[in-house]
């Protein structure tokens, strides 16, 4: 495999405070929270899963909070964001309302798709999430459709699609940035690449590192920048955004990160991972984006321990109390099955 | 709205084939639903789907009659993306054999959309796929697949075998906020009517109908195997034997009330499927009727005519034997009845 990733895939570089010179410190800190809440949400899952609480699989993002808090920073609650099988970030971060992810994922008719889609199927239109689902590559059509609605509508929204490394390897994305391009659709394609697709390490897979390459391929600019950067992302991201509703057509968008949990549920999966050590796993941790920001705003002088431990005081307090009110939640009633099947006139 | 603009088309009737009654099901959408737009391969080609389409891009634009790159995947998928955000399109893909690059958006994505996310979403999207066989085209250009559509929960399947049904289930299909198979049959094309003008149908409704009425026998089809039964019906006419034709026109969801009260008057059941015999839909009919029927009601087993558990061949003997023809519709029937 040919390492163009260079540094940016090496698990001991970029351990230090990530640049925040000319931020603005209130959105610093809003970005700070809101991954702050998604990561504390999914080790809440992972306690739930472990435990046998969560019936169904869960695929945690721990680690890789800065992606979607970046990208969402400059989207709007009409665009159409589409997600994958890991996408509880994607959806938190346009609405952090984790008690009704805890809903959802516990199977409960009050979550987010009325307990009738669990983890892998997400869904808050209202905030511009259109929805997550388990097969891989199955929303990146789908998002240059709705990018392609977006046009023929006349509107500025965009459409959104946050997908893995693993994901280029599914024929229909080459078609999907083919059909972006020659359509000139308003897409974001936003690739997570964590190194890993389920157990395999890329370079088992592919014959670069570099998702990127499909973009020149396709003659669709890009950005690749570090993952675990929320600034680096959401600078990167506003850029793409405005050429793309400025109606330059396609944009793609790779930040390289790594997963803390395994493909699935709460374990490390140093056991079943190709190419994944617990070596790595520490290394990648001290690459924690939440902890790099946090230094950041400490050195700066806006932000203190103190206030960092109130926030963890109060988020833990909000997430306990949103998962037993979930859990006390009733699930779906018996008719749901079929009633869901067609559309209710 | 609709009304009225329906109203206001002429009020007399209009000759049509089945080719020109989806051609116009298409020019109805276009004018009278701006959210309306068609994408798939061979739109903008004079012959790619017939006389079905002919000069929709000129008369609407290439904007909103869209043909594409080669990626039935990506395209359908799109389609119900656009979909999701508001738009109705219709998808057309102009041999059925092509859009099996396209079952993850079909039957992973739109027909599971509405359920699991709670019926807070609803892929309205039209996926026109067309049987194109014969011709001595062979294994890949000829396959009827109608069944496996008929098998996913969520998908309405559609399968006019009329010239009325071609253009008015088309619209019904597009009007319908779910997504729907809409497969018409080129052998179709060259059959000829009268059309009146345009009523909006719901989809939800429609039902399988009593195309001719008899007492002898029950035949059931859809699709070009319905054309089928109805011509042996006019064969058998003339020597007395009565059959009693039932199109099925929506295969999935499927209402057997019609067919059971029918076989409970003829007392026999024959049934003609375009697709293969095994696990076809053919075996779902019989199911369906049978389980309703009191055990002692049928004069004679129940009977199935489908094309041989083999891929279409290309050469011309074979290719004859293959395909089920109004003379193996005749016989089976006088078979059934001489018992």
């Amino acid at each position: 495999m040919k390492n163009q990733l260079k540094e940016l895939s090496n698990p001991k570089k970029f351990h230090s405070p990530i640049v925040i010179d000319g931020c603005d410190n209130d959105i610093l800190v809003s970005m700070f929270e809101s991954m702050l809440t998604i990561r504390k949400t999914e080790q809440k899952l992972a306690i739930g899963r472990e435990s046998g609480l969560i019936g169904g699989p869960v695929h945690l993002g721990v680690g890789q909070e800065a992606i979607a808090v970046g990208v969402s920073q400059y989207l709007q609650n009409t665009d159409r964001v589409f997600g994958a099988h890991r996408s509880h970030s994607h959806l938190l971060a346009l609405n952090p309302d984790f008690y009704r992810l805890f809903a959802e994922v516990l199977g409960k008719e009050t979550g987010f798709s009325k307990g009738m889609g669990g983890s892998m199927h997400l869904f808050d239109q209202s905030n511009g999430f259109y929805g997550s689902v388990p097969i891989v590559a199955g929303t990146v059509s789908l998002a240059v459709g709705a990018a392609m609605a977006a046009k023929m509508q006349k509107t500025n929204d965009i459409g959104v699609v946050y997908i893995g490394d693993g994901a280029v390897e599914e024929g229909v994305t080459h078609e999907s940035f083919n059909l972006a391009k020659i359509q000139n659709a308003p897409t974001l394609f936003v690739i997570e690449n964590n190194l890993f697709a389920s157990h395999m390490h890329i370079s088992l897979r592919q014959s670069s590192d570099m998702i990127s390459r499909f973009a020149v391929a396709n003659d669709i600019p890009y950005e690749l920048v570090d993952g675990n950067d929320v600034v680096a992302v959401s600078q990167s991201a506003k850029r793409l955004i405005d050429d793309i509703r400025s109606g330059k057509g396609p944009r793609l968008l790779e930040l390289v990160t790594y997963r803390w949990y395994g493909h699935v549920d709460w374990r490390d999966d140093v056991d079943v991972g190709v190419e994944r050590s617990l070596n790595d796993i520490k290394d990648w941790k001290s690459r924690d984006p939440i902890a790099r920001l946090s230094k950041s705003m400490i050195a700066a002088g806006f932000w203190s321990q103190s206030q960092e431990d109130t926030l963890n005081q109060r988020l833990d307090d909000e997430i306990d109390n949103a998962w037993s009110k979930a859990m006390s939640d009733p699930y779906p009633k018996s008719d749901s099955t079929l009633r869901y099947v067609y559309a209710e006139k | 709205m609709c009304m009225q603009k329906s109203e206001q088309m002429k009020m007399t009737t209009e000759k049509h084939n089945y080719g020109t009654a989806i051609l116009s099901a298409f020019e109805y959408l276009l004018e009278n639903y701006p959210e309306v737009f068609v994408i798939g391969q061979g739109l903008w080609s004079p012959w790619y789907v017939g006389n079905s389409m002919t000069d929709l891009d000129k008369k609407f634009g290439a904007g909103r009659v869209i043909d594409t790159p080669v990626s039935e995947s990506a395209c359908t998928g799109a389609a119900v993306g656009a979909s999701l955000a508001g738009m109705k399109p219709i998808v057309v893909h102009p041999r059925m054999d092509f859009m099996l690059y396209a079952m993850d958006a079909i039957v992973n994505q739109a027909a599971k959309w509405s359920h699991m996310l709670g019926g807070q979403a609803n892929p309205g999207v039209t996926i026109r796929s067309i049987i194109n066989r014969g011709g001595e085209q062979g294994a890949q250009h000829s396959q009827a697949l109608h069944a496996w559509f008929a098998h996913v929960p969520g998908l309405r399947v559609v399968m006019p075998s009329t010239v009325a049904d071609a253009r008015d289930l088309l619209i019904a299909s597009v009007l319908c906020n779910d997504p729907v198979m809409y497969i018409d049959d080129r052998w179709l094309y060259d059959q000829e009517d009268d059309l009146p003008p345009v009523v909006e149908l719901d989809l939800t409704n429609q039902r399988p109908i009593i195309s001719l009425v008899g007492s002898d026998i029950t035949i059931v089809a859809s699709g070009h195997a319905s054309s089928l039964a109805r011509e042996a019906a006019k064969q058998l006419k003339s020597e007395g034997i009565s059959l009693e034709v039932i199109d099925v026109r929506v295969l999935n969801p499927f209402y057997a009330e019609e067919i059971i009260e029918s076989v409970k008057k003829t007392k026999n059941l024959l049934v003609v499927d375009s697709g293969w015999m095994s696990g076809g839909f053919s075996a779902e009919i019989i199911a369906k009727v049978v389980e309703q029927l009191p055990v002692d009601c049928l004069n004679n087993p129940p009977v199935r005519v489908a094309l041989p558990d083999a891929p279409a061949p290309i050469s011309r003997v074979l290719e004859k034997a293959y395909y089920t023809t109004i003379d193996d519709v005749v016989n089976m029937v006088k078979k059934i009845l001489k018992n």
